[in-house]
């Protein structure tokens, strides 16, 4: 649950804040093209830092902080598996090749989590809505997607109150074998889907006796503009994106062997 | 027995819902613990079966400090009902739902079988036997699980807002039914905002306000007390807030009772018309 604790947003005021969200999706979109463009262990490691001034910007260290943290188990699942694997494969051989290309794959998911998290630590829901309004998706569509963001936390809470309910019924979530402990969780997740299914009727149901959609050509109080920051951040972007298919293309990208050679002698 | 020390507890929100608690419940007493929304009457009843264990500060159930034993093993002795009946229902039958716990606690076929019929005839549900749960009425949902607590025979009750929803038949029926279990020394909590519901059953009452105890005493004693009143979001009942307007004229201003209510009236004319 950690890693998605990391992806709540709280109001805050900072540049990254006030960015536009489609320009923000946009550069969190370009990182992980860049990221995949790339199996060497240096550019992603790069890639990495130079998200963190971002971060500090935005003023969402302590969250970030703890994304990067539930991150880190899947991350050591990763590095783990390409490690293992490439030592089987080159002949049970520590190699570099067999490190760099494990590092390289957990950085890969580093970065994805490190640009994602600081785009949704920094958009608010309603933002996004806007931003998706903006970009002529029906409204019905953009509603749906900002009222499901919204419900996230509230189903969390939700989920915990019929944990106790039922522990306080005698259930033993973690008796039993594996089997077992899964069925363990039908008399929560029942419940829970339950309840959301209701609440989402009853949702409906207030919402049109509230005349909902009623007038079809719908007005925003705010209207999402470009500002200069924006630009700067769009052209930081593209300049990003070329540059790395630039180094791809043309330039030799040095790899960990050769950095330990060229320290070695 | 339930004993509470010095209990403090925070969430991890950071949010300080209770600010030092001690009290002390015996066995076979029949407690309403009421005040306003949000003053911490769940977080404090959610200690008592182990849900929530203590940030700082001790509970002690019938001898056994709640942060020792796990939730499963206290709630045999102490049967919760939550406030919403939809955050337990899942089972396909009401008979299922009521043997769930049964089940959980290593109950045998035969008297799980028994206690479920019990259940069912104690809430007038029987004809609802074989039904979906998710097919009843939100007060039929409320007993049901109100039933499937009760199946297991625990030996301290909680109620989380049991009233509400329930029509007045229902409301007389689980008042009967509470004054049932007292007779047999069963020890009774009941979460609510029902004054009227607590001056017929005239239990003890623990008002909290703002995550710390106010007031301890007789439902009669608590709600007539002017000063408690006017720090509580409470409103007294009816019969005593037309007793607090009669004062003037010497009449006791202390009286839930409807029953005491007319004798007092009835004596006064009495006395009166001589
Ligand atoms: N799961 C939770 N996480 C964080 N804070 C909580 C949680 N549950 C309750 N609180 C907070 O703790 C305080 C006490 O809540 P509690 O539910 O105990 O009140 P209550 O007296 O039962 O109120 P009500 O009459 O509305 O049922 C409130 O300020 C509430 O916001
Ligand atoms: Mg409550």
């Amino acid at each position: 649950m950690s890693m998605f604790d990391g992806l709540k947003y709280r109001r805050v005021f900072s540049p990254i804040h006030n960015l536009d969200p489609r320009v923000k999706f946009t550069y969190a979109c370009i990182i992980f093209i860049v990221a995949i463009l790339f199996w060497e262990f240096i550019p992603l490691l790069v890639l990495f830092v130079i998200q963190v001034p971002f971060v500090i910007l935005a003023r969402v260290r302590r969250e970030w902080l703890r994304s990067m943290k539930g991150a880190a188990f899947l991350a050591s699942v990763i590095f783990t598996v390409n490690f293992a694997v490439s030592f089987i494969n080159s002949g049970y051989m520590i190699t570099f090749v067999a490190l760099e290309y494990a590092l390289a794959m957990t950085f890969r998911f580093l970065v994805l989590v490190e640009s994602f998290s600081i785009f949704f630590l920094t958009t608010s829901p309603d933002h996004l809505g806007l931003a998706l309004e903006q970009t002529r998706v029906p409204y019905e569509f953009c509603f749906a997607f900002t009222t499901a963001v919204r419900f996230v936390p509230v189903l969390a809470e939700e989920a915990q109150t019929i944990m106790d309910a039922q522990k306080a019924r005698g259930l033993e979530l973690e008796k039993g074998n594996f089997l077992r402990r899964i069925r363990n969780y039908i008399p929560i997740l029942i419940p829970l889907i339950v309840s959301a299914i209701r609440r989402s009727l009853e949702l409906a149901e207030a919402m049109e006796s509230r005349a909902w959609g009623v007038s079809k050509k719908r007005t925003n109080l705010y209207e999402l503009k470009l500002h200069g920051s924006d630009y700067v951040l769009l052209t930081v972007t593209v300049v990003l994106l070329v540059a790395a298919i630039y180094v791809r293309l043309y330039l030799p990208v040095p790899r960990l062997a050769e950095i330990f050679d060229y320290f070695a002698h | 027995m339930i004993e509470v020390q010095d209990l403090h507890f925070t969430y991890p929100s950071g949010v300080e819902a209770l600010k030092g608690i001690s009290l002390k419940i015996e066995d076979g007493e029949f407690v309403a613990i009421m005040g306003e929304n949000g003053a911490g009457k769940t977080t404090l009843v959610k200690h008592f079966n182990g849900l929530l264990k203590p940030t700082k500060g001790r509970v002690i159930v019938n001898g056994i400090e709640t942060t020792k034993v796990s939730v499963a093993t206290l709630a045999r002795k102490v049967g919760f009902v939550f406030q919403n009946p939809d955050h337990q229902l899942f089972a396909e039958t009401v008979e299922e739902e009521i043997s769930f716990a049964l089940r959980n606690f290593g109950f045998s076929p035969s008297v799980i079988e028994k206690r479920v019929t019990w259940a069912l005839n104690l809430l007038g549900l029987m004809q609802y036997r074989k039904t979906s749960p998710f097919m009843l009425s939100g007060g039929e949902r409320k007993r049901v699980a109100l039933a499937s607590v009760l199946a297991w025979d625990p030996e301290i009750l909680i109620l989380d807002e049991p009233t509400i929803g329930q029509d007045y038949q229902q409301k007389e029926n689980l008042r009967q039914f509470i004054m049932q279990l007292r007779t047999q020394g069963k020890t009774v909590l009941v979460v609510t905002h029902d004054v009227e519901f607590v001056a017929e059953c005239n239990p003890r009452v623990l008002l909290m306000r703002g995550g710390k105890l106010i007031a301890d005493g007789a439902a009669r004693k608590v709600l007539t007390d002017p000063e408690i009143l006017a720090q509580s979001s409470i409103v007294p009942p009816q019969i005593t807030q037309l007793f607090i307007e009669l004062s003037s004229l010497g009449f006791p201003s202390d009286i839930i009772d409807l029953y005491e209510a007319r004798e007092t009236l009835l004596k006064a004319f009495g006395a009166a018309a001589k």
